[in-house]
């Protein structure tokens, strides 16, 4: 009822938390700014060659060129309007549109990202079941024990024993990443495992408490099938948070695995701000994280939307 | 308004009669729903609690049975344990049978119970915001009855439950079939729950509590609902309650629970005027009168009995102003009641060593 009125509010809603989009990444590009002008060392250093090599005139030339003899207010003023037209600027150390090198980088994470949400998803949500259903069974146990494990355990750790067993040992993946898909499974894998170890406890407390939820046992006496009650009733009204927790952890993927795209190198947007935090290349550590604090904002918008489509309790206000 | 119809039953309404028994197909002289001696305990870890201890009752088509009782006497349990629903473990049924339409039901396969639960038998829960599924439209879970029992289209459902709707007076149904519980009052809810109970007419609808969550105007509303579809479709009614004031109104007989057991069983009208248990009278007396304004309202003193560990005897001795010492030691059994000169009672038992006292004074 009232789909029109609903719409108008909904419509309302996106419009305002866009527009807090801009606040955020306004807010956070400032803070990255004045963080990296009061660091230590001279961002053109390395453009103007080693220490001894360096002449005054060169590196005032450079100076100019990207704009960094002005105050930071009209640096970051420069660099506002730029954004607004898409332009991240230049980078230090190509000469090129920051814009250009990053988008390669960008699908390539967002590839890693996707691989990565899909094994999370369907690893995580089927322990959880498992685990709920069997409840103090050795599968629940199992899934316990494994999860508190795998959250235990860094990233770092992980990616190592995966490269140590899979690459080194047996052999099945390349060591240094070509981009195929092959070299994907590993760091998605790796990253995969350890957020699928939270979803796989968050489906399966939130199973448990569904399944102790008054509805369904309406829908038992209703005398619904064993597996109509389970997938209609009980998982429907389970995955709801999951989804809020996958579509979070979807985003910071997206952000770029800073730690997992170092070890295999794999060449997305977290591996170029390493490589660019590095060598002082301002232009790509500003760019890489407006973009993964825009990305951040519109999942998280959407995992709103979403929660809000999947539960019809949650208004949008 | 039910003043016929109790005599109507007072001939086949002999709460000990035996006569199904033996009996394995269906059989005419059958009641529709028959509990013998059932015994339902809880176990987690190594804490047994006996919910249920014995319980015994009949149902008959067009009948309501009120069954009384504070939480915790094992009523609800009862009925779970009738609809195959208890929460099994911690749950377990460990003594007794369940007739329904002269078929033992305890032992039949699940998917064949299955069958029964909605379509036969139907159970409206207290709280229907928490019994309705929160994130599908009430259209919806109407229309599973359908789609579940009579294999019909999902369309086909959604026209039944609009006619559904219509049936238990939910204004323009047709526009609210999409509404979702949260969407619809109280005393909405509780229309769509005995709706929905009531979708395949069923031959017996397990009521619990279905008025304790509702303003007591709704409640008036609800429960003369309720009594009406009954009557029209001629089901048995179990009326799982704590509220004298409700079950005057609806019911038939009474069955009194306490630990787990019946106290006392007798036709309606007649427990407000003789109880036969101190625990009948107890209740009885702790409903607040307009006469009694300005005075303290009575309570039957202490504590409804731990489960895990029922006092010997009688479970109801240490609240008992009558007790004595065979009350500490021997267990009471439903006996029938009678008048000062022997003549039965019909449908009376109660279960009182000294239940003559109490009913003659």
């Amino acid at each position: 009822m009232g789909s029109d009125v609903e719409r108008l509010v909904m419509g309302r809603y996106v419009v305002r938390r866009l527009g807090q989009l801009v606040v955020v990444v306004l807010g956070a590009t400032m803070v990255l700014f004045a963080c990296l002008f009061v660091l230590p060392g001279d961002p053109v250093g390395q453009i103007a060659g080693s220490d001894k090599a360096r002449d005054p005139a060169v590196i005032e030339q450079l100076h100019k060129q990207y704009g960094l003899d002005k105050p930071l207010v009209v640096q970051y003023g420069s660099y506002v309007g730029k954004l607004a037209k898409g332009d991240l600027g230049q980078d230090y150390t190509q000469g090129r549109p920051v814009t250009e090198i990053l988008a390669p980088k960008l699908l390539n994470t967002a590839k890693l990202a996707v691989v990565a949400i899909v094994f999370d998803v369907i690893i995580g949500i089927a322990a959880g079941v498992i685990a709920a259903m069997r409840r103090y069974s050795v599968w629940d146990i199992t899934v316990t024990f494994s999860t508190t494990l795998a959250i235990g355990v860094p990233s770092i750790v992980l990616g190592m024993i995966m490269q140590w067993v899979f690459v080194i040992k047996l052999g099945w993946f390349p060591l240094i990443s070509d981009g195929t898909f092959n070299s994907l499974i590993l760091p998605a894998f790796t990253l995969a495992i350890i957020d699928a170890a939270l979803v796989a406890q968050i489906a399966r407390s939130t199973m448990l408490e569904v399944m102790g939820a008054d509805y369904v046992k309406t829908a038992v006496a209703k005398g619904l099938s064993r597996p109509v009650v389970l997938l209609r009733h009980i998982l429907r009204n389970s995955v709801i948070p999951v989804i809020t927790y996958v579509g979070i952890s979807f985003g910071a993927l997206l952000g770029g695995a800073i730690i997992t795209e170092t070890i295999f190198n794999w060449d997305g947007i977290g591996l170029a701000l390493v490589t660019a935090i590095q060598q002082n290349n301002n232009p790509i550590i500003v760019g890489v994280v407006t973009i993964s604090v825009a990305v951040f904002v519109v999942l998280n918008l959407i995992v709103d939307l979403l929660y809000a489509a999947l539960d019809p309790r949650i208004r949008l206000a | 308004m039910k003043t016929n119809k109790l005599n109507e039953q007072a001939e086949g309404d002999d709460m000990t009669s035996a006569e199904t028994a033996g009996g394995s197909g269906p059989d005419k002289a059958a009641p529709l729903l028959e509990v013998r001696d059932l015994q339902v305990e809880f176990k987690v870890r190594d804490n047994v609690t006996k919910a249920v201890n014995g319980v015994s009752y009949s149902v008959d088509a067009g009948e309501t049975l009120a069954v009384l009782g504070e939480s915790g006497s094992g009523k609800s349990v009862t009925a779970q344990a009738i609809m195959g629903i208890l929460d099994s473990p911690p749950g377990r049924i460990s003594g007794g049978e369940i007739y329904f339409q002269g078929q033992e039901i305890l032992s039949m396969p699940e998917n064949e119970r299955r069958r029964l639960r909605g379509a036969k038998m139907a159970m409206i829960f207290q709280d229907a915001l928490s019994s309705l599924n929160p994130v599908l439209s009430v259209g919806f879970q109407l229309g599973e009855m359908f789609r579940a029992h009579r294999g019909m289209s999902r369309k086909d459902a959604k026209a039944k439950a609009i006619e559904l709707m219509d049936r238990v007076r939910i204004p323009a149904a047709k526009q609210r079939v999409g509404d979702y519980p949260h969407e619809f009052s109280g005393g909405m809810r509780q229309r769509i729950m005995i709706a929905m109970a009531l979708a395949l007419e069923p031959d017996l609808i397990i009521a619990d509590e279905p008025t304790t969550a509702l303003d007591v105007t709704v409640q008036a509303q609800v429960m003369d609902l309720l009594a009406e579809l009954q009557r029209e479709y001629n089901m048995g009614l179990i009326l799982i309650t704590h509220d004298l004031g409700v079950v005057a109104d609806v019911a038939d007989k009474i069955a009194v629970m306490y630990a787990g057991r019946i106290v006392e069983t007798a036709p309606v009208h007649e427990i407000y005027k003789r109880p036969a248990h101190p625990y009948t009278e107890g209740l009885l007396a702790s409903i607040p009168r307009l006469d009694q304004k300005g005075q303290e309202l009575y309570a039957i003193k202490g504590l409804p009995p731990n489960l895990q560990n029922i006092p010997s005897g009688c479970a109801f001795n240490p609240r008992c102003a009558r007790a004595e010492d065979v009350c500490r030691t021997d267990i009471p059994v439903l006996s029938q009641v009678t008048e000062r000169d022997g003549t039965e009672l019909v449908g009376r038992g109660s279960a009182c060593h000294f239940w003559k006292e109490t009913i003659h004074g």
